[in-house]
């Protein structure tokens, strides 16, 4: 039931950035909203009520780094897409090795 | 200028907004996964799990390539263009993902029922300086080029 619920919230969270985005403009502007904390919302809101604010807070650091590599990641499509004229598709895709690459490492560094 | 243009939402179809509901909610379901399996530390890495980016930027490119295509001309390079720019934005916004996640780490232990409300005040306004700044920069950059040229 909990991961029905969470599945729910998070497709609606989701949803709701992705609808707003879509109808902002000009384009640089509503691309923020690729960065939007959509699945923290959903989850810390739940975390918080079943785990405690103690647990939820402990996430909240590791978000910061996560952050950091979703930064580089966006970076890296932008660049791979723009300049290497690289489709958008596979340009996502492959990119996420630099967000697990970004993520980890820095996880490792400096939070374990 | 910061405005309301409802013809990118007019071009995406309900498949397209069904497939970013799947997505979102997989991918909270795997975050909240993780986190039990591995520990709050490395679930919370997930939480700023690219959820949304790559279906919304390779929506973006297709749009733009569909509405060149409209009007009569090939518009693959426009697309990749606006893919690149949106790019640019989501890694704008990752800057107020970063206040988000300091303001929620700052607040929820002691306030948690304001910390999200207050964390997504600081998500907005971190992405809106983050996107000013950027935007003053190249407007700079784009005068200094044009003085130059008239020098």
């Amino acid at each position: 039931m909990d991961l029905v619920l969470r599945f729910l919230i998070g497709g609606a969270v989701v949803s709701a950035f992705a609808i707003v985005a879509d109808l902002l403009k000009p384009r640089g502007f509503a691309g923020l909203f690729g960065a939007a904390p959509s699945v923290a919302l959903a989850t810390l809101a739940l975390t918080t009520a079943h785990d405690g604010s103690a647990y939820a807070a402990v996430e909240c650091h590791s978000m910061l780094v996560g952050a950091v590599a979703l930064g580089l990641y966006a970076w890296a499509v932008g660049r791979l897409v723009g300049r290497r004229h690289m489709e958008t598709l596979p340009a996502t895709l492959y990119g996420i090795m630099i967000w697990f690459a970004a993520a980890f490492g820095m996880f490792w560094g400096f939070l374990r | 200028m910061i405005g309301i243009d409802g013809s990118e939402w007019k071009q995406t179809r309900l498949r397209e907004y069904l497939l970013r509901f799947v997505i979102g909610g997989a991918i909270t379901v795997i975050a909240g996964l993780i986190a039990k399996r591995f520990g709050p530390a490395v679930g919370g890495l997930f939480l700023a799990f690219p959820a949304i980016f790559p279906a919304s930027v390779t929506l973006v490119e297709k749009h733009e390539e569909e509405k060149k295509a409209k009007a009569g001309v090939h518009g693959h390079r426009r697309g990749l263009e606006a893919a690149a720019v949106n790019a640019a934005g989501a890694t704008l916004g990752s800057i107020g993902l970063l206040a988000f996640a300091a303001a929620t780490a700052a607040l929820i232990r002691r306030h948690p029922g304001l910390a999200l409300g207050a964390a997504t005040a600081a998500w907005i306004v971190g992405a809106a300086l983050a996107w000013l700044c950027w935007k003053r920069i190249h407007k700079s950059r784009l005068l200094r080029s044009v003085t130059v040229l008239l020098d």
